[in-house]
């Protein structure tokens, strides 16, 4: 190797230190240039990679859940009465729609923003409202009903209307006016789907129509190209097979609500938007069971959203675990006919009834055994795109007071007085407070006068002097009045016995509202006009507490309760569970459980193995007098059998002597309208097997005996295989 | 220069045990100039592959053209003597002019902003053959003023005549070229020695110039760059989730060259193009990170290292004034391009929409970024041949 060139000298003048410096300089700009390069790619690549990769990844799929099937509401023994079944989905892929619906995307959000603003005014004013009247439980029924209309609007999804699409989108309103007709479904129907489901997730594919048949399907199939951005894919639905039977119970199910999403804890935390979740019966209590977990597509979207074609492998959905519930399904069945047959029967012979439930209760475990209320209403409604008039009709914008209301569970979440029917619980209470023996006789005569005010027997009957038992029997007010009379000297003695058998607080049912209820005292109803003065005093006007803001309790309170009329408000479920406690404390020797109702009975795996055993035990036991309740148990045994049983016309034909019965009317009166019908009983084998506690109400039913109680003679009919007898309803016995 | 002689030393070993023969052209250069072309067409392939539907290899075929001929044209210019080129001076800068001009006339508008004029075979990008049209003119008037080169009045004469092409670049407009006509200039004041003094005073005067056009303008209410371009080069300082915003694309760049890790995703995909907008030009440092990892990318910026340290070494061998400043210009101009370009993908400089020489797809930035290396080539060349003549090393 010659060392030569590097002596070599530089064909013009060297280059000049000053130069040689500059270059230097420059070079090491160069090498800091290339430093900081290279650095900022050792930390983006090496040291942080790994976060970018899960940046990258994340921000690239967009997991599209695919639905898991929902778990099967079954009855005990296995029917299926909420089934999941598939069926052939018509979806809408928007971005390969013809040209058009950005105008009304751009359109219908605006709207949606002035609509939204709306909805937050309410919601200050809501929380005004709440913060005005902090105890909603004794709101009066004007406040309350001014409270549950501001939740309403409160707690509702801003609805907007989308903008028709103008002429100049002609192929889209073509091909929407094409699969309209072809579906069945109004064009502008399918435009609204297809703009709100854009709105909410620009990705996702629109949901149109969730049964087809097949011949639009073979239609869609084969015309393809006519259809641009039409496909098809099989989902699973909720189906019921029933129908109208039992819907409160079960609820429905829908896609989980914007709120809901919201929120920060429970159930729907992490929720895919657009899931469908129970909203209310038994698919909410038991929606984390009924679930499933949902698969996923892995979609794959570029910057805009836009899906590009995906290698990504779907995850099939975890199907949700099965409800077996207690109901029985013959009983349940059989009990709604005989509910809408006798309000059928009502209606023909001039009586406006409008409304009623049942409950059965195993008094023992607590388990219902049916349960119903009418109105009723198909669930199936929801599992596709509802029509405004039908969401009409199951939430109608004015609260009715009476009637109507499909939604609503009256067995559990409505109140009522119960007339009659509440005087075992007054007994029970007098007897053990001291008030009254069982043996006193007293209450003669068609009225009792108070203090100027006269507190007459139905159809002012003449019943002389009676006895607990006969009372009972033949449902003596003027007895009971007496009675409550009474009672006030000892204070809240009927009250306190009704409070620990159940009513006036919840049950503990497995559904998500329950009425807590009014068992109405002095203090309360001290306690109510001194909120009233103090809001009134603030607010300079009546606030809606209590009618009259002057109200003191009155003797004549405590005789009402005492006959279950007045300020009483209690549900079929509660006066269930409170005739429970007492036939539980008969059939022991005084030993009063207080069951825990309910209609979970066990969680099973999809395939059908037993998972999950629900456990409820009881609310409360305490001691009742096992002679007092001899006592009232004779009355109204004697109620459904003796010559002067307000029920033995019901009853007639009735195995006495195999299954005994014992119950009660009611007959509770409603200011402005028919009374309502209501009644009480207990049944089971004589030797004291398979025990069932049953209520009916029927609002606007007439006397308890005429609409009620044939329910509950077809009801156990029905539980003990008992043959159909034809009931002679209309015998005015109160 | 014997201090970065044992390069040179080696350099030579080579060609002497290759038998006596010397290369006509700088072989480091030269490898550089390949190896980037063979790197640019590996990654324009899958970034593109879902660019133009119905000719997957659309890009990749029109690179490898444009690079093919690059290279004859570096290997004609490199024939060339440089020195020739200096009578031209006044044509070429007149050359440079016209076709600047000629783009507000006849050219094509993109948008808001007007770069490049439609030729039958391909768009031409003015602001790209500006580039060596202004380093060989700057050169050459320097040299003709060398008796004078530290006085003031050369100083200003050549800052005038450089920022009429470059205003005229700024209106296009095209920031990022702008940078590179100034970074052309600076680089050949800086070498051709003018005072400390006079470069720091063009310094301040380009920082007030900016702050007047960026800060104090706008609020006068004058606005002298457009809304898009002030965004452009604001929002790197906030950046937001606007898709349209640059800034998302520059954090989407980041998103995916972070994800390339070590060696690249094996299928990238076009969801990851997707995001990262100009993923085979002015981001095909993006698709470079993604593709081929740090490792790739460690790779091609080796590459352009290697080639500025062969343009500032021919800089310092080049035979005379001329040679040394169009050498200089290059540097500058390619120091520029790559910095920029590269700190855009990975976010440290604001997105000015600058090519990456011989990676970015593209006609023009490809032959221009060519032509520079071949006047390089040729400086070398004559260098090299004069000291031949002088019996030293090269005998060819």
């Amino acid at each position: 190797m010659s060392l030569d060139p590097l002596q070599k000298p530089e064909s013009r003048a060297p280059v000049s230190p000053q130069i040689a410096l500059r270059v230097a300089a420059l070079g090491t700009l160069a090498l800091v240039m290339f430093g900081i390069i290279f650095f900022r790619l050792w930390y983006l690549q090496i040291l942080t990679g790994e976060h970018y990769v899960a940046q990258q990844a994340a921000q690239r799929e967009r997991p599209l859940p695919i639905a898991a099937p929902r778990g099967q509401i079954l009855a005990r023994g296995g029917q299926v009465l909420v089934s999941s079944k598939t069926t052939n989905d018509v979806q809408i892929i928007p971005s390969q729609l013809p040209p058009g619906l950005e105008g009304q995307l751009t359109k219908y959000k605006e709207a949606l923003e002035a609509a939204e603003k709306k909805t937050l005014d309410y919601r200050a004013q809501l929380k005004d409202f709440q913060g005005a009247h902090p105890h909603v439980k004794r709101l009066a029924p004007s406040s309350r009903r001014q409270l549950r209309l501001l939740q309403r609007e409160a707690n509702a999804l801003p609805h907007v209307r989308v903008a028709p699409l103008p002429a100049s989108d002609g192929r889209l309103r073509s091909l929407f006016r094409r699969l309209g007709a072809l579906l069945h479904i109004k064009p502008r129907a399918i435009d609204e789907e297809v703009v709100r489901s854009v709105d909410a997730t620009s990705y996702a594919p629109v949901t149109i129509d969730t049964a087809t048949g097949p011949g639009p399907r073979t239609v869609l199939g084969e015309r393809q190209g006519e259809f641009p951005g039409v496909v098809q894919r099989p989902v699973d639905t909720t189906a019921y097979p029933f129908k109208e039977m039992a819907a409160q119970i079960f609820g429905h199910v829908g896609p989980v609500s914007e709120p809901e999403l919201k929120q920060k804890k429970g159930p729907y935390k992490g929720m895919q938007a657009g899931t469908i979740v129970g909203q209310n019966g038994l698919e909410y209590y038991y929606d984390k069971y009924l679930q499933g977990t949902p698969g996923k597509e892995r979609i794959q979207v570029n910057a805009s959203g836009e899906p590009l074609p995906s290698t990504l492998a779907p995850l099939a959905p975890k199907p949700g675990f099965n409800l077996q519930t207690t109901i029985d399904l013959p009983l349940q069945k059989a009990g709604e006919t005989a509910l809408r047959g006798e309000i059928k029967i009502a209606n023909e012979t001039g009586r406006p009834a409008d409304g009623g439930a049942f409950v059965v209760l195993d008094p023992v475990n607590g388990e219902v055994l049916a349960m119903a209320s009418y109105p009723s209403y198909n669930p199936e409604v929801f599992t596709k795109p509802i029509s405004e008039a039908e969401y009409e009709r199951l939430f109608p914008s004015g609260i009715p007071s009476s009637g109507g209301q499909p939604l609503l569970n009256r067995a559990v979440e409505d109140g009522y007085a119960t007339g009659s029917a509440f005087k075992p619980i007054t007994s029970i209470g007098a007897l053990e407070a001291g008030v009254i023996t069982p043996t006193e006789t007293f209450g003669a005569g068609k009225c009792l006068d108070y203090h100027g005010q006269p507190y007459c027997n139905a159809a002012y009957m003449e019943f002389g002097n009676v006895a607990l038992a006969q009372a009972l029997e033949v449902s003596s007010d003027t007895y009971f009045y007496t009675v409550g009379m009474r009672a006030n000297a000892y204070g809240p003695v009927i009250q306190r016995m009704a409070h620990r058998l159940g009513i006036g607080r919840e049950t503990g049912i497995d559904l998500p509202s329950e009425l807590e209820g009014v068992i109405p005292d002095k203090e309360w109803l001290e306690g109510l006009v001194e909120k009233e003065r103090k809001c009134t005093r603030k607010e300079h006007k009546p606030c809606g507490y209590i009618f009259e803001p002057n109200a003191i309790w009155t003797t004549g309170d405590n005789m009402n309760l005492a006959v279950g009329q007045g300020y009483l408000l209690t549900s079929p479920l509660q006066m269930a569970v409170a005739w429970s406690a007492e036939v539980n404390a008969y059939r022991t020797g005084g030993e009063a459980t207080v069951p825990t109702p309910h209609l979970g009975k066990q969680i099973d795996e999809p395939n059908g193995a037993l998972w999950q055993a629900l456990k409820f035990p009881p609310r409360r036991r305490f001691h009742l007098n096992p002679e007092y309740l001899h006592y009232i148990f004779e009355g109204i045994h004697d109620g459904t059998v003796g010559p002067g049983g307000t029920s033995t016309n019901v009853w007639v034909g009735w195995n006495e002597e195999k299954y005994p019965t014992y119950g009660k009317t009611g007959t509770a009166e409603r200011v402005g309208q028919l009374e309502q019908a209501w009644y009480m009983c207990f049944l089971q084998s004589a030797s004291g097997q398979r025990p069932i506690v049953i209520a009916v109400t029927v609002e606007q039913g007439g006397y308890g005996d005429q609409a009620a109680a044939p329910v509950a003679r077809a009801l156990a009919q029905q539980y003990y295989h008992q043959p159909k007898a034809k009931l002679i309803a209309g015998q005015a016995i109160p | 220069m014997s201090a970065i002689s044992p390069i040179q030393a080696s350099e030579e070993t080579a060609q002497q045990s290759s038998g006596g023969f010397t290369l006509p052209l700088d072989p480091l250069l030269t490898l550089a100039a390949i190896g980037l072309g063979i790197c640019s067409v590996l990654t324009i392939g899958p970034a593109t592959r879902h660019n133009e539907t119905g000719s997957p290899t659309y890009y990749v075929e029109h690179q490898a053209i444009y690079l093919v001929l690059g290279l004859v044209v570096m290997a004609a210019l490199s024939r060339l003597d440089y020195g020739w080129l200096r009578q031209f001076k006044v044509w070429i800068y007149g050359a440079l002019i016209v076709i600047m001009l000629a783009v507000f006339a006849i050219g094509t508008h993109v948008g808001e902003s007007v770069r490049s004029i439609s030729l039958p075979l391909f768009s031409f990008q003015s602001s790209e053959l500006g580039k060596t049209l202004l380093i060989v003119f700057l050169a050459a008037f320097m040299v003709d003023r060398s008796r004078k080169l530290r006085d003031r009045e050369t100083t200003a004469l050549v800052v005038a005549l450089a920022i009429v092409p470059t205003m005229l670049v700024v209106l296009e407009p095209d920031i990022g070229d702008s940078l590179v006509y100034i970074a052309i200039t600076a680089a050949v004041l800086f070498v051709a020695g003018v005072p400390w003094r006079q470069l720091a005073a063009l310094a301040l005067l380009g920082v007030v110039g900016v702050t007047l056009v960026i800060v104090v303008a706008p609020a006068l209410g004058v606005h002298v760059l457009k809304k898009e371009q002030m965004e452009r080069l604001t929002s790197f300082l906030h950046p937001t989730h606007n898709v349209e915003s640059s800034a998302f694309q520059q954090v989407q760049s980041e998103i995916a060259i972070g994800s390339g890790r070590q060696s690249g995703l094996p299928h990238p995909g076009s969801a990851v193009y997707g995001f990262v907008p100009e993923n085979e030009s002015d981001f095909i440092f993006t698709s470079l990170g993604v593709e081929h990892g740090f490792v790739g990318a460690a790779l091609v910026l080796s590459l352009y290292a290697l080639m500025i340290w062969r343009g500032l070494r021919i800089l310092t061998m080049a035979k005379d004034l001329f040679g040394s400043l169009i050498a200089a210009g290059v540097v500058g101009m390619l120091m520029c391009q790559v910095f920029v370009n590269v700190g855009v993908a990975t976010g440290i400089t604001p997105d000015t929409g600058i090519t990456l020489p011989l990676m970015s797809y593209g006609g023009s930035s490809v032959i221009t970024t060519m032509i520079a290396i071949g006047l390089l080539q040729s400086i070398y060349v004559r260098a090299r041949s004069s000291e031949a003549l002088k019996g030293r090393v090269l005998r060819w």
